[in-house]
């Protein structure tokens, strides 16, 4: 069984490879993206030394990295669920030998593991010749980073699955999918650090798990917090994995016994 | 006078076409509203917890950058309903539609258009206007009867500068009908304009006054209304810029059509 994930991760990995130079133009839109962000906070920090706990350099480092940590979790897979859905593809997908949940996850990590290897990387490596920051100095903080990435990476896929899911339901949810796909943008942290937000909404966000996407992995990036407040974040967000895959069981089980095959 | 009419009317029926295939998905109709709705509403977000923490950036206020950020929203918005080819590589180049566009009675470019308009957009002027007019309200901003008249002027120039960028852009693909990538790097881009240009670095500026002129619909008109005099030049060259980047968006597009040759089977 584990032999067909790899395959289907291998697959995907080598069909991203095929059209790799779209890509590129990813990686410059990323570019613009951190560089409108850099001297945004460049011109908010001022004379400034500290802002919601980071330095300006530790700012620095959270653009750059927050969004090139988006480049590695980021998938499309509740589009392309919704597309099957709407196509009528699904009901072939759901008679194969295999679990259709599981095949859409080792596709979003080969399509996961293709943009690190073809953007992240060299996209980080890039834009450090531009903007000077610093990366994490010791083995055991690049470790954090990388395994606390990885579970953002599953936290992002859970819940991309979940909008799928919907859209057994609502047979058309391309609306929803966006407004998740913003929220997930500000929630998680991308686009401003969750310690920067009035306490109120940091405990309100507490309570939710968009920030085990993107501001856990960032802030853990800087190393503007101790390493014990580096475990425990991890450990949140093992916690949201787990937490997560019960509405996804719950959705499953309703959505095989209300599928609609529209046209097909 | 009679042409104009008939565009009206082709208008009118292509309004209620869309009006008809969009509601019958409702939910999902609705989603999209909330979602664009939530796309404008972030920025903002990010610029009142942003001055929460200080109290000026570059000299200006928050309510300054909320008004900017209200302004640059409905030209954005008329843009992204008049011109939402977005996918006009995909749809017209590689499936062949261009050649059933080339057909029709109507100029091309305005048939793209049409085929392709995006009325729930006026959503977004609607956003627009409140937060424009919440920061006015917060700084005593005082208008004369002319004003009105220049915004209109101002918001219709600020449509036609990404509406020729984005034309332009688009024309690309009657020369090359692989898939070029650039259209979304100039729909991040536009970000730029949303905030004083003061803000960035010297290349940047240059670029978004001159290159993609992006800083004309969002800061340099919004200025004219803050009554900050040393933009008052390029406010005023707004209109010139709008007309000028549009004829070139226009001029590229018909070059390209008159180049193409379909690809789609």
């Amino acid at each position: 069984m584990g032999k067909l994930y790899l395959e289907l991760i291998r697959i995907r990995f080598l069909t991203l490879l095929a059209y790799r130079v779209n890509y590129y133009s990813g990686i410059i839109i990323y570019a613009i993206n951190i560089g409108a962000y850099y001297f945004l906070w460049g011109a908010i920090y001022g004379g400034q030394q500290q802002l919601g706990g980071l330095s300006v350099e530790q700012m620095t480092a959270y653009v750059a990295i927050a969004w090139m940590s988006r480049a590695f979790y980021f998938n499309n897979i509740d589009m392309e669920m919704a597309q099957e859905v709407r196509e009528g593809k699904v009901a072939i997908e759901m008679i194969r030998p295999y679990n259709y949940l599981s095949v859409k996850t080792a596709q979003a990590f080969g399509e996961g593991i293709f943009r690190m290897l073809f953007f992240a990387a060299p996209g980080i490596f890039l834009i450090s010749l531009f903007i000077p920051f610093q990366f994490p100095s010791t083995p055991e903080a690049w470790g954090m980073y990388l395994l606390s990435l990885m579970f953002a990476f599953v936290i992002n896929t859970q819940l991309n699955l979940l909008t799928g899911l919907v859209t057994f339901f609502l047979f058309r949810n391309d609306g929803m999918m966006r407004a998740k796909r913003v929220v997930v943008d500000l929630l998680s942290g991308l686009v401003l650090p969750i310690s920067f937000f009035p306490g109120w909404a940091q405990t309100l966000m507490g309570y939710l798990p968009f920030q085990a996407i993107n501001y856990y992995p960032s802030v853990i990036f800087t190393g503007a917090i101790p390493a014990s407040r580096a475990w425990q974040m991890i450990g949140f967000q093992a916690i949201w994995v787990a937490v997560i895959l019960i509405p996804i069981f719950v959705l499953w089980r309703r959505a095989q016994t209300k599928l609609v095959v529209q046209g097909g | 006078m009679g042409e104009i009419k008939h565009v009206l009317g082709i208008f009118a029926t292509y309004l209620g076409q869309y009006f008809k295939t969009r509601l019958a998905y409702r939910t999902d109709f609705f989603g999209e509203l909330v979602s664009n709705l939530i796309n404008e509403l972030i920025n903002l977000v990010f610029i009142v917890v942003v001055f929460q923490h200080v109290p000026l950036l570059n000299d200006w206020t928050r309510d300054e950058i909320i008004f900017i950020y209200g302004f640059f929203l409905i030209p954005y918005a008329l843009f992204s309903m008049f011109f939402g080819f977005w996918d006009f590589n995909e749809r017209y180049i590689i499936r062949g539609e261009m050649d059933r566009v080339l057909t029709r009675p109507l100029h091309n470019l305005a048939q793209v258009c049409l085929e392709s308009i995006a009325p729930d957009r006026i959503f977004g002027v609607i956003t627009g206007l409140i937060i424009m007019g919440y920061a006015a309200i917060q700084l005593d901003l005082s208008f004369t009867w002319y004003d009105p008249f220049l915004f209109v002027g101002l918001v219709v120039s600020g449509m036609l500068i990404y509406g020729g960028v984005y034309t332009a852009i688009a024309a690309i693909s009657f020369f090359s009908d692989s898939r070029t990538g650039i259209s979304p790097m100039i729909w991040n881009i536009q970000q730029y304009g949303r905030y004083p240009v003061d803000v960035y670095n010297k290349v940047i500026r240059f670029v978004l006054t001159y290159v993609l002129p992006f800083a004309f619909v969002g800061v340099y008109p919004a200025a004219y209304f803050l009554r900050k005099e040393t933009w008052y030049a390029y406010a005023a060259f707004t209109p010139v810029v709008g007309i000028v980047f549009f004829s070139i968006g226009l001029v590229v597009w018909n070059w390209g059509v008159r180049k193409y040759s379909g690809a789609g089977s």
